[in-house]
């Protein structure tokens, strides 16, 4: 092989390369969308489980309605009697996604409905987003790394989790625009151009736009930027591609109505701020080293160190009078909760009570990112080896993201991507070797080394990398279609792709001096190819057993192999929406608020927006009372009917019964009456016949368990796996109206005042304890609704 | 002590002043330009302390427009600096129309948020 002969081969090889990765590309999208339609596959095109349908409510405004109404939009079926201020309150990225997407369809003469666009907006935007990954991978560590994070990305069960159709919530779009953020600051930092830094403050509005993890941007970008300035890896480069970002940033996240002047004045933003002028010093200080002799500057130095200490110390000081005089420090409580784990639990119940706001268990790790795990770890030896700007950026991309993820279930999401890149890159650094050594082994090439050593430089410029890289990812979707067809097909597939990394070969193998015996780069790569074959299928099982449950219609295994489908909570929803006035309030706890104003139209009192936590502890008190005392509340927020989910029949865990206690705890952080011992029996939450009496006659309690011994004589409630304590009671002041079939969902009337004043001069009369009564008249004291 | 500091200082002020003498003119313009948006900006931080901040969006979009202007000519002579040999094959053209249309965007947000 002559020199003037390899030459005209690269150049063919790199064009044919571009258009293998393009169609590979592709394909990773094709896979990334329909590996998240398994949901619509096995249920129906719904929304799932509780914010989608509020975001799936405001869609449908914004397309009935126009955007100015929609800014302008004030809910008045939601927090009765205070409502809630739609359009400055939501992040408006996702809705307003949707409805771009909705309005170009049906300008096209596709006729999508407004829900159809809602559940295929996530699938749509994984796609984007394993893309997004192609493009920062391949900026950090060349194209080959970029589509294997790109697969990985793809199919990662923590990203599907969060992305299967009808989960149509701001992480769908966030995560790209997270990524593609991310894409654009390496891609400034790597070319200093202010062209890619105006996109880059651009993409960063679309973030700020969709998700409440912007912060998560803009303390990473400063960290990387002082973490880069403290290692003397300074350049002007840098400058450009962080300072433009903060002023234009700021002005742009502060044109979002739900961030605002939060901009500026809440201390998660203060790093960014920090960073900025530092920067502009360290950016005086190396021009001024540029034009003046070293032993000048050695005098300024020394002349400005001792003005600048007092200056910087008084600054400091403000700074910190300025942040210690807000309340809170400056930050907000789901903040504070990521710097300190245990600030939520030990003060605000309402943020602890959402269980993915808990720290994760070591096996939703494995659950979640599976291999990658193990794989992070090589992937960032592999950053270290020649380690660049970018690749000291998606470092600290991970190391930071791991140290979230533990504080935080959801945030698996934002180390989902970081794990992705990182194996990506590891992948494609090991098979770089393992195929170079096999070939080197084979083809006993030595004389060309010095040829393939002198391309090596620069990530993106051999064709060689890119094309050596490129059989490890046709090998990842070649699997990726193969795993559902025979175990043959996949080994001739294999035996296939190996001849081809034959073929195509480059003599580049000895270029790092890291030859490996034949032998042990085909087992290798051999198990490489096991491990990525083990993601794959735990990806598509993840995809279709544990992730797509739509979680409002349940679905059971019966004995015969059949699927039994429960489909209570629409049931009761089209119950409330067809026998219920159009006015008519209706409580729940505040899980079910989103759904029951979407699905039920009906005005609710609290929902899962949580921004008021009384209106939350007077509804979770309520719960809690007794029956009379519940009804005082309840009659005093003009509720008509109540609503419970109860799970007892059937075994569905996730019910008021369960989420009780969160109840009694909220409700107790407000109104101090209510006391989580005296639901406890030595310190066990029980229901059974050991139960305190608090507990038996709370309207929880009552409500859930109401004629259900009718059932099956016993009252055995599967959930707890126990007979109920109170068995044969009667409501005095609510009727049942409806229960579903499978009693998920149980519905209750109020009964109207007239019977109440009988009932308590009759009560009154009959028993006298001055403690009840006490504790009545504090807790009417205690109703703001009163 | 204090006499040699000072004549340090002068020599360094003489060294800078000489140092500086050798930019080229298109660069002086822009740290003109530079010094000309954060005098603007120094003047409504003064302004905003003597008067207060009320129209608190359109402070902000006063000052961060000054900033940002500042900002965006500093990325530009940094960018049209021959002797900057980071950004040796970027043209100074495209240096000029990413700055307008930098500037372009910064300046539509700012009439935006300015209320």
């Amino acid at each position: 092989m002559s020199a003037s002969e390899t030459a005209g081969e690269r150049t063919v090889r790199h064009a044919f390369g571009n258009v293998l990765a393009f169609f590979i590309l592709l394909l990773i999208g094709v896979l990334a969308f329909s590996i998240r339609l398994f949901s619509v596959i096995k249920y129906e095109s719904v929304i799932h489980e509780f914010d989608p349908y509020f975001n799936y409510r405001v869609t449908q405004f914004l397309t009935k309605n126009g955007i100015y109404d929609f800014w302008n939009w004030f809910d008045d079926r939601t927090w009765y009697p205070l409502g809630r201020v739609i359009g400055g309150t939501v992040y408006p990225g996702l809705t307003l996604t949707a409805g771009t997407l909705w309005w170009v369809l049906n300008s096209l003469n596709i006729p999508l409905s407004v829900e159809t666009v809602c559940v295929f907006t996530a699938p749509t935007f994984s796609a984007f987003a394993s893309w997004a990954t192609y493009f920062l991978t391949k900026e950090v560590k060349g194209p080959g790394a970029g589509l294997a994070a790109a697969a990985l990305l793809g199919m990662v069960p923590s990203y599907i989790s969060r992305s299967v159709a009808g989960s149509y919530d701001n992480e769908a779009v966030a995560i790209f625009a997270l990524i593609f953020t991310f894409y654009l600051y390496i891609k400034t930092l790597n070319t200093g151009s202010l062209f890619y830094a105006t996109f880059n403050a651009i993409s960063y509005f679309y973030m700020v736009c969709s998700w409440g993890g912007y912060t998560f941007i803009i303390n990473l970008i400063p960290m990387h930027v002082l973490l880069c300035i403290v290692t003397g890896r300074y350049s002007s480069r840098l400058y450009i591609a962080y300072a433009p970002l903060v002023v234009l940033g700021t002005l742009l996240a502060a044109l979002v109505p739900v961030v605002g002047f939060n901009a500026v004045m809440t201390s998660e933003h203060f790093a960014s701020f920090l960073v900025f002028i530092i920067i502009h010093v360290v950016a005086l200080v190396y021009y001024i080293k540029g034009i003046l002799s070293p032993r000048m500057f050695k005098v300024a130095v020394t002349l400005v160190l001792s003005v600048g200490i007092a200056v910087c110390c008084a600054v400091i000081a403000i700074l910190i009078a300025v942040v210690a005089s807000s309340p809170t420090k400056g930050w907000s409580g789901r903040s504070l909760s990521l710097l300190d784990p245990t600030y939520a639990s030990k003060y605000i119940p309402i943020i602890a009570s959402v269980s993915e706001h808990q720290p994760p268990t070591w096996p939703s790790y494995f659950m979640d990112i599976n291999v990658l795990a193990f794989l992070v770890p090589a992937g960032i030896i592999a950053c270290f080896l020649p380690l660049s700007d970018a690749s000291s950026f998606v470092v600290l991309y991970i190391v930071t993201s791991v140290y979230f993820s533990g504080v935080m279930v959801r945030l698996m999401l934002v180390l989902a991507p970081a794990a992705c890149i990182m194996s990506g890159i590891a992948l494609s650094e090991a098979f770089d070797t393992l195929t170079g050594s096999i070939k080197f082994q084979l083809l006993g090439y030595s004389s060309v080394n010095s040829q393939a050593a002198a391309g090596d430089a620069s990530p993106d410029s051999t064709s060689a990398q890119s094309n050596a890289l490129k059989p490890d990812k046709s090998e990842e979707t070649a699997k990726e279609r193969t795993s559902k067809k025979s175990k043959k097909k996949e080994k001739e597939r294999e035996k296939e792709k190996e001849q081809v990394d034959q073929s195509s070969v480059q003599p580049r193998a000895g270029r790092r001096l890291q030859v490996l015996p034949l032998e042990a780069s085909i087992i290798g790569v051999f198990l490489l190819i096991l491990l990525g074959a083990f993601y794959v299928v735990h990806c598509v099982w993840a995809a279709a057993e544990a992730y797509s449950a739509p979680s409002i219609v349940l679905t059971s295994q019966t004995q015969d192999g059949g699927l039994h489908v429960f489909d209570d909570f629409r049931e009761a929803y089209a119950w409330l929406r067809h026998n219920t006035e159009v006015d008519d309030k209706v409580a729940s706890w505040w899980d079910y608020g989103y759904q029951t104003t979407a699905m039920a139209n009906r005005t609710v009192i609290v929902d899962n927006n949580t921004w008021n936590n009384t209106h939350i502890a007077t509804v979770g008190t309520a719960m809690s009372s007794p029956e009379k005392a519940a009804w005082e509340i309840f009659n005093s927020l003009d509720v008509k009917y109540v609503l419970v989910v109860f799970g007892g029949l059937v075994g569905y865990p996730s019910d008021d019964i369960n989420k009780f206690l969160w109840m009694v705890r909220i409700g107790g952080g407000v109104f101090p009456h209510i006391k989580e011992p005296d639901y406890l029996r030595d310190g066990q939450y029980r229901i059974d016949s050991q139960a305190t009496p608090t507990m038996l006659n709370s309207l929880m309690y009552k409500l859930s368990y109401y004629r259900f011994v009718e059932t099956d004589g016993k009252g055995f409630d599967r959930v707890r796996r126990t007979e109920i304590g109170k068995k044969y009671f009667k409501l005095t002041h609510f009727d049942e109206v409806f229960t579903t079939h499978h009693w998920m969902v149980r519905i209750y009337k109020l009964r109207p005042p007239k019977n109440r004043i009988r009932g308590k001069a009759k009560k009154s009369k009959s028993k006298t304890s001055s403690a009840s009564t006490s504790k009545r008249t504090a807790k009417i004291k205690k109703n703001p609704w009163q | 002590m204090a006499r040699s500091t000072g004549e340090d200082a002068q020599a360094l002020f003489h060294s800078l002043r000489s140092a500086y003498a050798a930019t080229p003119k298109n660069l002086k313009i822009i740290d003109l330009y530079v010094a000309f948006a954060v005098f603007t900006a120094l003047i409504q931080v003064a302004y905003m302390a003597m008067v207060g901040s009320f129209p608190f969006n359109s402070f902000l979009s006063g000052i961060l427009s000054c900033t940002g202007t500042a900002v965006l000519a500093v990325c530009l002579r940094i960018q049209v600096n021959k002797e900057n040999k980071e950004f040796k094959d970027l043209p100074p053209e495209r240096a000029y129309a990413d700055f307008v249309l930098c500037n372009l965007v910064l300046h539509l947000v700012i009439m935006n948020f300015l209320g």
